[in-house]
């Protein structure tokens, strides 16, 4: 049994005296009544609710998992999800960022990118229903229309339904271009509302069946019969579980049923099914193809969802390694004993427990004001009320998203690792808890987008393609703090090496844009490594940040000097690995010849 | 009916005790704050109540400092139709707390005030019966169940024989034990419902409540360390030792 508390004076700390969320907050459009007392009482009730009521399943529902009963094609969810589901409904959480028009509560999305931080703690695979239902609502709110959203998206707000996102097919997963799914048009409904007849099958599809709510919508790409080749010819469309009548009432079932549920590694209370449409009738979404555009425009959202996760499982398996090293007695000091009343010294006072948990905290809370900063600057993106600084924004967090989930989701794996390590031999048994956290954490650098896939984002898309706007627009900030604090004591040693890693990041960016320019393989090779010397970099500003909001704030001695403690452990420990991945980079392509 | 709840603001329940190291008190600052447990238990009751349709209206009482606001808040999105805060830099002892509320009963004239049974911070477990005492009504402490019906409270007790059912008349005084009820979660349209609900402020000095403190704390100080241990050889060797500490 692990255990966890919501770790809600960091969060704090990130929201309010690193990023000062308040101030910008109750700025943007919409959001006077934003105002810290009230985002404190929402992180405190979120926090109780996933101690009490998602903590406890996290370990049985993995012992459990999800059940399928091929007759009835219907998936039992482990004990406890039902219940909490309902409880998280009730309470409002399903629509915390939807606007109060559709039944939400029209709160920061920042504050929803920490609540869902302490959620996903809770139980990961619990987590995914809501979060699927979110994505879909977000895609019925900028992509649907009037009729739709009241049909489909206000039940799902309401925590009535839920939703998925059905891209992935066996031959086409990275690559949607390649996908078969036909929308043949259908006739009018009752309504007039032009149906379309959706063929096919889906596989990955994570809470594609389930008993937690009475219906599924399903956001189905898929082909009209004129659709041209590839990802241009794709468009999106409504499939619910249970056909909808005018008046919202549930009618008759739907043909789209789940064939099987898949035998993971990890994640194993998320129902992911394989879905068979079979001429089900669905109504189209958005433009006919422009399917592909519409889901991306939820991608960033989805993604920096998933970087989240990689922040939750290594917050709760930091809180569990810390626990255990405190209390495990082994060995003695090599100085000599430090409880000579006890029969063996703890594991903290080896210097190598410590830099195990100093990884992770660094990575960790690190990763929190990154993910924070990101889901900040969302806010700002659709909210602000200068157009400037809106797109300002967009561009900043179109840079920051393949960092915040690529780099974020790849640290998970070191942090859990990391994490069971502390353990010894009892990381590796099951009850301790801790493998569960390696195995959970191992899905979050696949499912939306691999890190191969960010990376290649990163350095293809927002880098070379969109010419580097958003890195310089962060690069400039970094720049601009090096010179505020260049002359705080606090900050020394620490703005120095954080200012020579920003120069030589953007000389390496420039060196690198020339050789893909010369040959464009160059790019494959390198993006990866440039991936991880980004993030590397983006957490170094991030620490300094977080040191000069330490001095700044109102926190216990104690707070600040773990701060300043670990922010050095990272400039000295972790920074240099920077160096690893500019020689890898530097290296090119030739150092990766041809396999047959 | 109205209920009035304390409502009190205690050193969470998770965070490791410490002293000060001058040894006036143990340290707040920087720690979590959170509701008295039993309090929670006294908020969910009194709401409970209410959804009955026994009671129309319950009000939660703080007594502390001028942040006591965003506590009561909490109460409120719970539930609680408005907050009573009594202003006072200090905390009162068990005494003073109930003078306070026999004022504030007075003033409200609510059908039933239920309280925690203690307060996690001090342990004091006085304070309801002191206020039914000095309010001149009926006590019924430790509650594991409430019933109220025609003006008379039937009270499940948790006493150390095992239970005990009581009748208490209205208006009375209840305090209640952890098994009680399992408080509510919050719902988050509520949180932001609370923002705009009353909280009435009284300033503890205008209501001729005489704050007497009959307890004087000379110094606080952490329980002494655990020495270590020796092997005694046998029966013989521990008697003897333990004669030589004076024990036996």
């Amino acid at each position: 049994m692990t255990i966890y508390k919501a770790p809600l004076d960091d969060l704090r700390f990130a929201l309010f005296d690193v990023l000062g969320a308040e101030h910008t907050l109750t700025s943007l459009q919409g959001g006077e009544a934003h105002s810290r007392d009230l985002l404190d009482a929402v992180l405190e009730e979120a926090g109780r609710l996933s101690e009490q009521l998602l903590a406890p399943t996290n370990a049985p529902a993995d012992a459990e998992g999800c059940r399928f009963d091929k007759a009835a094609h219907t998936v039992t969810t482990p004990k406890g999800f039902k219940e909490a589901f309902k409880a998280f409904a009730e309470g409002g959480w399903t629509g915390l960022t939807n606007p109060e028009a559709y039944g939400g509560q029209a709160l920061p999305g920042v504050l929803g990118t920490a609540t869902t931080e302490i959620f996903q703690s809770g139980n990961l695979a619990w987590s995914l229903y809501p979060l699927l239902s979110e994505g879909a609502t977000h895609a019925m709110e900028q992509h649907g229309e009037e009729w739709q959203r009241e049909r489909f998206m206000k039940p799902i707000v309401a925590g009535r339904w839920t939703g998925t996102m059905c891209l992935t097919e066996p031959q086409a997963g990275s690559d949607l271009g390649l996908l078969k799914t036909r929308a043949e048009p259908g006739a009018a409904d009752a309504g007039g509302h032009p149906t379309y007849r959706i063929s096919g099958t889906k596989i990955f599809i994570s809470a594609g069946e389930h008993d937690l709510a009475e219906n599924i919508v399903h956001l189905v790409l898929a082909r009209l019969p004129d659709a041209p080749e590839g990802s241009r010819g794709i468009s999106m469309f409504i499939v619910p579980k249970f056909k909808v009548g005018e008046d919202g009432s549930l009618g008759a079932r739907n043909t789209v049923a789940a064939g099987a549920i898949e035998h993971k590694m990890g994640i194993h209370a998320c129902s992911t099914c394989v879905m068979n449409f079979d001429g089900a009738e669905g109504y189209l979404i958005g433009k006919p193809h422009k399917g592909l555009a519409a889901m991306f425009t939820m991608m960033n959202a989805a993604r920096l969802s998933v970087g989240v996760q990689g922040l939750a499982l290594a917050e709760r398996a930091l809180q569990n390694s810390l626990n255990y090293a405190r209390e495990r007695l082994q060995s003695r000091a090599l100085s000599g004993p430090k409880f000579p009343d006890k029969p063996a010294d703890n594991l903290l006072v080896q210097p190598d427990v410590r830099r195990m948990l100093l990884t992770q905290r660094a990575f960790v809370e690190g990763s929190r004001a990154l993910v924070l900063y990101t889901a900040l600057q969302t806010d700002i993106e659709h909210r602000a009320i200068d157009e400037a600084a809106r797109q300002k924004a967009g561009e900043l967090v179109a840079f920051l998203i393949p960092i915040a989930k690529g780099m974020t989701t790849e640290l998970a794996q070191e942090c859990t690792k990391e994490a069971l390590q502390i353990y010894g031999g009892h990381g590796y048994i099951a009850e301790n808890g801790m493998e569960q956290f390696v195995r959970d954490a191992r899905i979050i650098t696949l499912y939306e987008g691999t890190t191969g896939i960010q990376a290649a984002d990163l350095l293809g898309r927002k880098i070379l393609q969109l010419q580097g706007v958003g890195a310089r627009h962060f690069l400039q900030e970094i720049g601009a703090f090096c010179q505020q604090h260049g002359a705080d004591a606090s900050l020394r040693g620490l703005i120095g090496p954080l200012a020579a890693a920003a120069k030589e990041w953007s000389e390496l960016t420039a060196s690198l844009a020339k050789r893909v320019q010369a040959n464009p393989e160059e790019l494959g090779a390198a993006a990866s490594d440039y991936l991880y010397y980004s993030g590397y970099v983006t957490l170094a500003y991030l620490w300094a940040r977080s040191v000069a909001a330490a001095e700044a704030g109102s926190q216990s001695a104690a707070f600040k000097q773990a701060k300043r403690d670990t922010a050095a452990f990272y400039f000295a420990r972790i920074l240099p690995r920077t160096l690893v991945h500019k020689a890898a980079i530097e290296a090119g392509v030739a150092t990766l010849p041809a396999i047959d | 009916m109205k209920i009035l709840v304390g409502y009190k603001r205690v050193v969470d329940y998770n965070v490791r005790i410490q002293v000060k190291p001058d040894g006036t008190g143990v340290v707040t600052d920087g720690v979590k704050l959170s509701a008295n447990p039993f309090d929670d238990i006294a908020l969910e009751e009194a709401l409970r109540l209410r959804e009955k349709g026994v009671a129309e209206e319950v009000v939660v009482v703080g007594i502390g400092p001028a942040d006591l606001t965003a506590h009561l808040r909490n109460g409120l999105a719970m539930g609680a139709n408005r907050a009573i805060h009594v202003v006072a830099a200090d905390a009162v002892q068990p005494l003073t707390a109930a003078r306070v509320f026999l004022k504030l009963v007075e003033k409200e004239q609510p059908g039933l005030v239920i309280l925690g049974k203690q307060a996690i911070d001090d342990d004091a477990n006085q304070t309801g019966q002191m206020l039914a005492a000095l309010w001149d009504r009926p006590q019924a402490t430790f509650a594991s169940k409430v019933d109220i019906a025609g003006g008379k409270a039937t009270v499940t007790r948790e006493v150390d024989a095992g239970l005990e059912v009581i009748e208490a008349e209205l208006p009375a005084v209840i305090t209640t034990d952890l098994r009680l009820n399992e408080p509510r979660f919050i719902k988050l349209p509520d949180i932001m419902k609370a923002k705009s609900k009353p909280i009435d402020t009284i300033e503890f000095g205008s209501l001729g409540v005489e704050a007497h403190d009959h307890l004087k704390t000379t110094h606080y100080a952490a329980p002494a360390k655990r020495s270590k241990g020796v092997m005694v050889k046998d029966a013989a060797e521990l008697v003897a030792a333990l004669k030589q500490k004076g024990l036996l």
